[in-house]
This record gives structure tokens, sequence and C-alpha cells, in this order.
């Protein structure tokens, strides 16, 4: 399966995303400079995390415009998923490909920490080797992480199951104590309607060897190579 | 022609960092200090054949850069 790390001035997950894909699941990867737009060889665009564009104006909201995301849209309508953590997360809501939007986190600290997730979606490309209600552990890293929406589009994830992962106990419980940054309904990672494009805050590139701490990170990829049909479309939801 | 973008967020979005600012007055003394939000200011310079124009492209701006319409309002004012 053909990967794409995209790489915008001040993208820093980028070299952890191009590692664990060449190294760790031998897949062929190549990195993507935010000016590319032509974008057919690729299976599967990853947005890695970092602070592009310095965060300024609105975290993410520059590299947002650029051509490789103006790209997207129609490298998705053609077949491709995009997975986009913490800063990939933060360009996908700013370029409307995903809802919502990502802000401050209300304990006003960057939180860099492991958190655990709940698995509530189980049927997508990015987490078919799942089960629902499974508990990862992925660390994150972020000031910027607490997902906000108005009330009609939390409905609207909620009846149309787009929220993939929400931040959990150890043992799988949605509590408050458990919300690192007071993301609504603890949400920790959405899918658009057709389920081909992942936003999550977490870095699922940071826990994919044991010496990391954990390979819960592994599942995503192992879902995305697993929902690879021979025609080389994904199966959706 | 000059204007002047103000961004605020919406009514009703918490603000953390405003009531960080407003805790942070309290600490100075500043106890009467209620509602305090942050917003940003955004000046700039533009060629336009008339107000009205300069005024529309300015709106154009907010919708698709400026402003983060799921989370922020906007007020645009042309200075002259």
């Amino acid at each position: 399966m053909n990967f794409g790390v995209v790489v915008f001035p001040g993208t820093w997950s980028d070299c952890d995303f191009h590692y664990v894909i060449g190294e760790v699941l031998h897949q062929p990867v190549r990195y993507v400079w935010h000016r590319d737009n032509q974008l057919s060889d690729f299976d599967c665009l990853i947005l890695p995390g970092g602070f592009s564009y310095g965060d300024y104006l609105r975290a993410g909201a520059v590299a947002g415009r650029s051509p490789v995301v103006e790209a997207l849209p129609e490298f998705v309508a053609k077949g491709g998923v995009v997975l986009g953590s913490c800063n990939g997360f933060q360009i996908l809501c700013e370029s409307k490909l995903l809802p919502g939007a990502l802000m401050r986190n209300e304990c006003l600290q960057y939180r860099c920490q492991s958190t655990f997730l709940r698995v509530e979606n189980a049927e997508t490309p990015f987490t078919r080797s799942m089960r629902p209600g499974q508990t990862l552990k992925m660390p994150i890293s972020h000031g910027e992480g607490k997902f906000y929406a108005d009330a009609e589009t939390l409905r609207r994830l909620r009846d149309q199951k787009q929220i993939v992962f929400r931040y959990a106990s150890e043992d799988g419980r949605v509590v408050k104590d458990a919300n690192p940054n007071g993301s609504l309904d603890n949400i920790a990672g959405v899918v658009n309607e057709e389920g081909t494009v992942l936003g999550l805050m977490p870095h699922p590139e940071r826990a994919s060897e044991n010496a990391m701490g954990g390979t819960d990170g592994l599942l995503i990829f192992h879902s995305l190579l697993g929902s690879l049909v021979e025609d080389g479309s994904f199966l959706k939801r | 022609m000059r204007a002047r973008v103000l961004v605020r967020l919406k009514p009703g979005i918490l603000d953390v960092q405003g009531a960080s600012v407003q805790r942070a007055l309290h600490g100075l003394g500043f106890a009467e200090v209620q509602g305090l939000r942050v917003g940003k200011v955004l000046d700039l310079e533009l060629d336009a054949p008339s107000g009205d124009t300069a005024r529309r492209r300015v709106e154009e701006m907010c919708v698709r850069l400026l402003t983060n319409p799921v989370i922020e309002d906007y007020t645009v004012e042309l200075l002259g």
C-alpha cells in the first residue's frame, strides 16, 4: 500500500510516521511537500503532527489552505484515504474535510502524556482490526486539542457513528477524569461521513514499537492494510 | 484603503484564555472585572475601486482564511 507523508513548514511528526510505515510496517512510503498536489500514486496520505506555520492565525489554518490539502477532496473521491494526527486533525477541521474545530485545552496546560482511547466505531478502514469498546493506549502532545462542534453537529456525529475514539480510563470508561483537554463528549477522533478521512489528536506513530511504550498505534495501520481490496480500493463502512 | 477586522469567539463558547486573563487581573487587585473575553484585530491595506468592493473583498478574506466560522464571529470596518 502506498503511503504519502505530507510535510508543511513546521511539521515535526513526519519522520516518525515515515519510520513506522517504512521500517516497522515495511510499506512503500515517501514524503509529500505541501506544494505538491499530484497525489494519484498514493493509497493513504498522512497529515502528521507539529506546528505547521507556527500555528499562526489558528493552528492548522494556513496549512489547511495549501495546494496539497486543496487536492485532498479529489484524492478521497477517487478512493484514497487520509489520516490526520494532532496538527493533521487541526488541518482537516480547518479545511472542512472534517467537522468541528480544535481549541485551546480547557486546563490551559500543554498536555504531553499517555491516554487511553475507547474504540467507538470499528467499521472504518482505520479501525477494522479493532473491537468496539476496545481500549487503546496512545500518547498525546498538544496545547490545542479540545474538540468543539455545535449541538447540531455533535448530534449528527453521534447519529452517523462518526465518533471513532473517545478518551477513557484504562478500563474503558468514558469519564471526565480521563479527558485531558476538555473535548466535548470526550471526543479524541472522528471520521467524515464516508469513513475515508480520520482525524485524531493522539499520536499512533508514537505507539508502534514496544520500545516506545506500546504498539496499539499499529492497529490503525493494520486496519488500513487489511481494508485494502484486491482492486486497490478500500473496504469502507 | 485600510480595513480593520475584529475577530471574537462566538458567544456561548468557553474562552479559557479570557478566564485566565481575568483571574490574573483579579490577582492584581482588579476584582471588579467580569466577563473578559480575548479577541484579535487584523489591520490591512488593500487597493479597491470603491468602499463596497473593499468591504466585499475583506469579508471574503474573513470567510476563506482570517476567521474560523465554526467558533468565531467577525466585524469589518473600513478606516478610509
